[in-house]
């Protein structure tokens, strides 16, 4: 499945951009940038975390001039950068366990608060980054989320949401949506695939904490991703920042399609990108070209039950639902205004 | 200075001489009173600068404590019983980084039943976690040992636990000697850690290790508690030199040098089993008590020595392995290994049952009398046990085990233990 690519994107969101002016260019655009993930990892080819982590971090690098750590929860991200005996992060790196990372992360803030009192000074420059997959954060490691969360650590938690259990073999987490096969929710009996009702919307529910800073991105928009984390960074306390991140292997999709799929789940409606500071919605990414989620959904071998002779198109308006619901919720097309 | 305070306050003032600078607490009982008082001198400005972290769970208390240490901050934090184990994850986890986290644990029994007071059961629940477990005789004890713990936690680049008994000593007011700041200065350098998360010099700390590599690291765990083995008794000597009294180091021996009996034993009872041999003693009994203060790594060797002499040892212990018996005993037993002297296994006060010198000269009588059982539960009752085991074999639902032996409590007072 190939796609058209537009070879002049000056004045879009997407990759690219040389053409910009230099102060309005990717940190990805540049030599100068840190490749904190470094090449030769081993993530899958077209993995979109990869791709969320590289522009994550180094955007958090190059807003703190080099000063940062990071805290890792045990996922793919932990598994395909640190082999042993060799690692991809240029940066400090901590990883302890699944379910703690955001723990971890309060523990490095509240180490580096000391060391700058210490020092005479108010607070440190070197900042802290904590990050996971949605399993190590909307699931194991949501107490820690939340207490780093009600605490107002001074810490960004990015989720890497990719849907579901990628590192031990594709299974349901909180973040699946309804529909998607997984292997733990089979595409068998009357409600194939992830039922409808149950997952949890992360980014709300960081809202309800009242902290400074939630955001979510897509890899789709590096450079709002990019300066989605550069704007995270020039605030202090907790701040989370959940990034939409295509899996080829958990979805079934090819991975040509990784940044597509990313666009589509913005351009359906099913993965709102907004910004919100002290629990209120401040920002909103508009659909530019809004898609029927079958556009989506068809690209993805997680749903392909939902679709061919045995298909089952209610369950496809189901989800067209959603896709309208989050639309209205958030007001994503120009017209709903 | 000597005062007359509470064994928890008493640990929290040596804490906070120790100048840590993250503390993580989350409440359980009976360390709570231990992070109060250092959260009260953190928020009054007495213990400055220190980051007190509230935290939402013990696997958070745990979690954020790798984060500081490993950032390179001192970390003090405290939990017992459902608290070590909600925590349990984590504990490893610092170990296999070689975090020199100190951690005290007031002992308390472990649940279902639900029981606050105190036995063994969450130290020896992680006897193999990679840490270092000291046990405190007394709160002088568990105040010293602190100071000790991080001396050593640091040199080791190892997690120290400083267990004492919940309740018996974190709660008993008892007169200490609280150390100066000016000698605590000067027996515990600030701490230079071995690995530290630095934007300097950046490195990678928690990879995946697999079979080529992860034995080895075992392996230097287990090097370095055997290192340990050596730096206990010589941090306990430094200490003596500093402080002006004796504390730590692996074992202790009171009355051993001619004994034929020996009782072997951690923490607070070994105070009570103390007037016992003093009264034994005094009727002309050769006997004699070993403490053990470092259960991990365990002192063989000095163990060994010093039981050498003796025809019959007894492990005196409030922790149980079910299905087996002892769990201090399979170490003093396997010290004892080729020894002629013959060895009995006694648990003793689970949940809190007090541990009476009545029923100590009780079980002491019978070792004499060569009719103590192997694996004897002191002060047992057995009209309970038996109701409730003739209840299930009559009856498929018999209910619920702790509720029926309550009812069956209540319906008839418990009769004297038998002798």
């Amino acid at each position: 499945m190939t796609q058209n690519i537009k070879f002049y994107q000056t004045g879009t969101f997407t990759v690219g951009n040389r053409l910009l002016d230099p102060e309005h260019r990717a940190v990805q655009a540049s030599i100068q940038r840190d490749n904190s993930l470094t090449s030769g990892h081993r993530a899958c080819q077209g993995c979109g975390e990869a791709l969320g982590a590289r522009y994550a971090v180094d955007a958090a690098m190059r807003a703190t001039d080099g000063q940062l750590i990071a805290a890792n929860a045990t996922g793919c991200l932990e598994v395909f950068s640190t082999p042993y005996p060799e690692t991809s992060w240029k940066l400090p790196w901590l990883h302890s366990l699944f379910g703690n990372a955001a723990a971890v992360g309060s523990g490095i803030a509240a180490a580096l608060a000391v060391k700058a009192r210490k020092a005479g000074l108010e607070r440190s420059a070197v900042r802290v980054i904590a990050q996971g997959g949605d399993g190590g954060t909307t699931d194991i490691g949501f107490g820690c989320l939340s207490g780093m969360f009600e605490r107002n650590d001074d810490v960004l938690y990015i989720c890497y949401d990719n849907e579901g259990y990628m590192n031990t073999g594709v299974q349901r987490s909180s973040a699946t949506p309804p529909g998607a096969r997984t292997a733990t929710t089979v595409p068998l009996g009357p409600n194939p695939g992830e039922e409808f009702g149950r997952g949890k919307n992360l980014p709300l529910i960081a809202m309800a904490h009242e902290i400074p800073y939630v955001a979510t991105a897509t890899v789709a928009d590096l450079r709002d991703l990019e300066a989605k984390v550069e704007h995270a960074m020039s605030l202090h306390g907790a701040r989370y920042l959940q990034i939409l991140v295509p899996c080829p292997l958990g979805w079934g999709a090819a991975s040509c399609d990784t940044i597509r799929l990313a666009r589509l789940a913005r351009e359906t409606g099913l993965f709102p990108v907004f910004e919100a500071k002290g629990g209120e919605i401040t920002a909103v990414t508009k659909i530019r070209h809004q898609q029927p989620v079958e556009n989506y959904l068809r690209l993805q071998k997680r749903f392909a039950h939902l679709f061919g002779d045995k298909g089952r198109p209610d369950i496809v308006a189901r989800i067209q639902a959603m896709a309208d619901k989050n639309i209205r919720r958030f007001g994503l097309l120009e017209a709903a205004e | 200075m000597i005062r007359q305070i509470e064994g928890s306050l008493a640990v929290a003032e040596a804490v906070a001489l120790c100048r840590p600078e993250v503390i993580c607490a989350y409440p359980i009982s009976p360390q709570t009173h231990i992070v109060e008082g250092l959260g009260a001198m953190v928020k009054g400005g007495t213990l400055t600068p220190c980051e007190f972290l509230n935290v939402e769970s013990e696997f958070a208390a745990m979690s954020v404590a790798i984060g500081s240490s490993a950032a390179g901050a001192r970390t003090y934090t405290a939990t017992a019983s459902q608290g070590l184990l909600f925590m349990v994850e984590a504990v490893y986890n610092a170990s296999g980084l070689g975090l020199p986290i100190v951690m005290t644990l007031a002992n308390r029994a472990i649940g279902a039943p639900i029981n606050i007071w105190n036995d063994h059961s969450d130290s020896m629940s992680q006897r193999d976690c990679g840490w270092i477990q000291l046990f405190a005789e007394s709160n002088q004890e568990a105040l010293d040992l602190h100071i000790q713990a991080f001396r050593l936690a640091e040199e080791m680049s190892m997690p120290v636990m400083v267990c004492m008994d919940g309740f018996i000593l974190t709660h008993a007011y008892e007169q200490v000697d609280m150390p100066t700041q000016a000698q605590v200065d000067a027996f515990l350098p600030p701490y230079e850690p071995r690995q530290v998360l630095d934007p300097a010099d950046p490195v990678s700390i928690g990879a995946m290790v697999g079979p080529e590599a992860f034995m080895e690291v075992r392996y230097i765990a287990h090097a370095k508690q055997t290192m340990a083995l050596d730096r206990i008794p010589q941090i306990a000597a430094e200490f003596a030199q500093v402080f002006g009294r004796e504390a730590g180091g692996l074992v202790r021996g009171y009355r051993l040098e001619d004994a034929d009996t020996a009782v072997v034993a951690l923490g607070s009872v070994v105070g009570t089993l103390e007037e016992v041999i003093d009264a034994r003693r005094a009727a002309g009994e050769k006997i004699g008590l070993l403490s053990i203060r470092s259960y991990r790594p365990f002192p063989l060797a000095a163990v060994r020595a010093a039981l050498a002499g003796v025809k019959h040892f007894v492990v005196l212990e409030k922790s149980f392995s079910v299905g087996l018996g002892g769990v201090v005993a399979l170490d003093v037993r396997k010290a004892m290994s080729g020894m002629a002297a013959v060895g009995h296994t006694v648990i003793a006060g689970l949940g809190g049952r007090p541990i009476t010198q009545a029923s100590l000269q009780r079980m002491l009588d019978d070792v004499m009398a060569d009719r103590l059982q192997p694996l004897t539960f002191l002060d047992l009752n057995w009209e309970i046990v038996n109701r409730q085991l003739a209840r299930e074999a009559s009856m498929r639902r018999s209910g619920p085990i702790a509720e029926n032996l309550l009812r069956d409590i209540g319906q008839k007072p418990a009769p004297e233990a038998k002798p």
